[in-house]
């Protein structure tokens, strides 16, 4: 069978230009730490790339950063800096890379990484404060948190209108005109609210592409693996959040994924299992860990991962261009609280989940170096068992540290849990 | 509240009785890891807000009639909450839902704060293990913004509503300041206690001083201030010699709980002069205005005229600084820089601590602790070692 041109040009295209994004970004990075440019320093939970960008801050995704380290194998480099220099073993991987990477003097793998001029982050994490506050102590910049309450209690969300969403709104609206304020004196430049309309329009291209991508893996076989290619895309959707290129992307991807979709067209692996994935990537030994699942013909078709690290981007929020500030704290406080709460308050989520997308399975992955993520979900897991018959996987490692991830451990665990996939499988037929 | 808990004493008689065994009671109780006056409260009718570390706005819950419950853990062993958790976390996540999974003691409601990236999931973990309600109390962690202290008023609302709907009754800001009148006094009285303490330590040993400060979290604070004035005059009055030991500044409790022994260990050697255990009940250290908007002053309180932690970011406060004050305002010759094993901020936060106290030359004794541990013979050993430097240096 011959395959059309296009085709061979469509189907891949959103792995080979997000790569391709990446070496440009890292390459303005190398640029800008020449010039010596002070960059602002985000977090992928509330970057408030949207705002930044008006005043032409280079950003800087320092957890971005420090899982290049790992991706790249030298990871361990820059953890033994920052443990020499005191920083305890059990704390966030991410911290002590990039305290390795600032140490070095912005040296990393893929290039030179400015130092900061300023640091905004959400309290989405609460190891984002304490990072921030390494960096003030190191090269006493300002730091900015900006605090979005997340959601109090399982199953209940307050919604524009309710006196308790409209309290939290008023603070974070009044927090934005702090930040604003802030940033000016920072750059030195007048903030521009039409510039503003500009990067919520872009921010709204993406967010809505991200949210058609993952409905479209749905389809049978899935379109890309969300673990894989997925994190591909998740780091377009936070490097390039809020602008033209950022934008084209995700158009240009719901255009292959739905290519694909009506085609029939999947990922390189032949589908026999779909399987949500919760937690963090395993990224010391990140492509062996997805052949741990794909060699079973196993694919991850979605994961929370995708939610809570593009900052909530999966609703697919669209900012109000005709009243730009308002309208981007609501959008704060809504996809920052997502995010969180996708970490948090995430049964009811995964079993939606697990029935839009057909899914066989649930892959539990808590990790030493991120409480946040993993901290419950050992008890998440037993609730969802309670509410549904799915076969579940929880194996633990680390986002970093090599020294906390046992490949033959996690494979035969792996195997096992395949073992007994195809085992219900088996019986599921016979009972038919 | 009902009259028969208003009367409701939760503590062993201790009027009359000498100081000793007066103490000796507080500490069985604080040691109690059943939690006896919990019990008793319930039994009685009672409705117990349980809330976890660090700081909890009690007043609100105390207006409301009910008792507020300090969720510290507790030296058990976490056998049935071992399975709801992964590895890699602090104890103190693990034995507070220990003591409710094995009913050790009973919750009419459970507020958890986002202190650190660990402790915010214990909404979602004890909701879906238990039936009342269980939330986040969303302090605000820009303690900077001017807007913060309204935002802070508007979260105390919603909380007293969550409480209002657990109890069936309306407070009224009459009873919300009634409240904030007891805690003033509970406040002063413990300030009263840690002058003494920073004055004349051998009046008061450190492990002493804890137990009277933990008693605060396990019972109605009328009571705690009706004992703790028949306690300081006698403690004043106290026939105990000073000795020759360094004076410490010990820090890393301010979650997690040392073990008690682990206090009294380095009081033997030292003269624990302040420090930073349960700080969530000392946390405001000024009087709460009477006049005006009752929980706007509560927010305006823990914001503008309250303690330091790891766990509350504001940029008035930079932590390494704020315990060199700390040691300075102690006149301590030494520093005791502890955290609680897998505790990210406390352990973050040791870097900056001895950064600090190198550059200016302040000698320190660094150290991890569990609640759990049983051991101290390595630890006396090795801070006898390091009060002796001091001492010959």
């Amino acid at each position: 069978m011959t395959v059309p041109g296009h085709e061979l040009e469509l189907v891949g295209r959103g792995n080979r230009e997000g790569a391709a994004l990446f070496r440009k970004w890292f390459e303005e990075l190398t640029a800008a730490a020449a010039e010596g440019r002070g960059a602002a320093y985000v977090f992928v939970m509330g970057s408030l790339a949207e705002l930044l960008r008006t005043f032409d801050f280079p950003l800087v995704f320092p957890e971005i950063n420090s899982l290049q380290t790992a991706v790249r194998r030298v990871a361990h480099e820059y953890l033994d800096q920052a443990e020499s220099y005191g920083y305890s073993p059990d704390i966030c991987g991410y911290v002590k890379a990039d305290v390795g990477v600032q140490l070095r003097g912005g040296q990393h793998p893929m290039g030179r990484i400015p130092k900061p001029a300023l640091a905004v982050y959400t309290n989405a994490c609460n190891t984002y404060i304490k990072w921030a506050e390494i960096w003030a102590r190191l090269y006493q910049i300002p730091v900015f948190t900006f605090d979005v309450p997340g959601g109090r209690s399982a199953g209940y969300r307050s919604a524009p209108g309710d006196p308790d969403f409209e309290n939290d709104r008023r603070y974070v609206l009044g927090q934005l005109g702090e930040l604003i304020a802030l940033c000016e004196k920072v750059s030195g430049r007048r903030f521009d609210i039409d510039r503003l309309r500009e990067c919520l329009h872009y921010a709204n291209v993406l967010q809505r592409g991200w949210q058609r991508v993952l409905e479209l893996n749905r389809s049978k076989p899935s379109v890309f693996n969300a673990l894989s290619d997925g994190t591909i895309y998740l780091g377009v959707a936070n490097g390039f959040r809020g602008t033209a290129e950022g934008a084209r992307f995700f158009e240009n991807l719901v255009e292959e994924m739905s290519y694909k979709a009506d085609r029939g067209i999947g990922t390189l692996t032949e589908e026999l299992y779909r399987l949500i994935f919760v937690g963090v990537p395993c990224y010391p030994i990140f492509r062996r860990f997805n052949e741990f699942f794909t060699e079973w013909g196993g694919t991850f078709v979605n994961s929370t991962y995708l939610w809570f690290a593009s900052g909530g981007a999966h609703l697919g929020f669209q900012y109000d261009l005709q009243r730009p500030l308002e309208s981007l704290a609501e959008g704060l406080l809504v996809t920052v609280r997502a995010a969180m709460d996708s970490m948090f308050f995430q049964t009811e989520a995964l079993v939606e989940m697990i029935d839009l997308y057909r899914a066989d399975g649930v892959v539990f992955h808590p990790i030493k170096s991120c409480r946040t993520v993993s901290t419950g979900l050992a008890d998440n897991r037993r609730a969802l068992l309670a509410s549904r018959d799915v076969a579940t996987l929880f194996i633990e490692s680390d986002m970093m540290d090599r020294r906390v991830v046992s490949e033959a451990q996690l494979k035969n665990r792996v195997d096992a849990f395949f073992e007994g996939l195809a085992a219900r499988k088996r019986q599921a037929a016979a009972a038919c | 509240m009902a009259s028969s808990l208003a009367d409701l004493r939760l503590l062993p008689d201790w009027q009359g009785k000498s100081l000793e065994l007066v103490l000796e009671d507080c500490r069985d109780l604080v040691e109690d890891t059943d939690f006896p006056t919990v019990r008793r409260w319930r039994e009685a009718g009672g409705r117990v807000v349980g809330h976890f570390q660090v700081y909890f706005p009690e007043e609100i819950a105390h207006a409301a009639g009910t008792l507020p419950f300090k969720v510290r853990g507790a030296p058990i062993e976490p056998t049935r909450a071992e399975s709801h958790f992964g590895s890699y976390l602090c104890s103190i996540l693990k034995t507070s839902l220990e003591l409710v999974l094995s009913a050790r003691v009973e919750l009419d409601l459970f507020v958890t704060h986002p202190i650190c990236d660990a402790a915010r999931n214990l909404a979602g973990v004890w909701g879906r293990n238990f039936s009342y309600p269980c939330e986040i109390l969303y302090l605000p962690q820009n303690a900077n913004s001017s807007y913060a202290a309204a935002y802070l008023r508007g979260e105390y609302r919603r909380l007293l509503r969550t409480i209002e709907a657990v109890t069936g009754r309306k407070v009224s800001d009459a009873e919300l300041r009634e409240s904030i009148a007891v805690y003033n006094e509970n406040r002063r009285l413990l300030r009263a206690l840690y002058r003494i303490r920073r004055e004349a330590p051998w009046l008061v040993s450190a492990d002493e001083a804890y137990v009277l400060v933990a008693l605060g979290g396990l019972v109605r604070r009328e009571e705690h201030n009706a004992l703790l004035q028949y306690v300081l005059p006698l403690i004043e009055r106290r026939s105990a010699k000073k000795q020759d030991r360094i004076r410490v500044v010990f820090t890393g409790g301010f979650c997690e709980q040392p073990p008690l022994d682990l206090i009294r260990t380095v009081g033997r050697s030292c003269y624990v002069v302040d420090d930073d255990w349960l700080i969530g009940l000392r946390w405001i250290v000024e009087d709460v205005p009477l006049e005006g908007d009752p929980l706007l002053n509560l927010a305006e309180a823990y914001l503008e005229r309250s303690a330091f932690s790891p766990v509350q970011h504001d940029l008035r406060k930079p932590k390494e600084e704020m315990l060199l004050k700390q040691l300075r305002e102690a006149r301590a010759d030494a520093a005791i820089i502890t955290a609680a094993k897998m505790c990210e901020p406390g352990l973050e936060d040791q870097v900056a601590y001895v950064r600090a106290l190198d550059r200016e030359g302040i000698p320190y004794f660094v150290s991890e602790f569990e609640e759990n541990m049983v051991s101290f013979d390595q630890l006396e050993l090795q801070l006898e070692t390091f009060v002796e430097n001091v001492l010959f240096d």
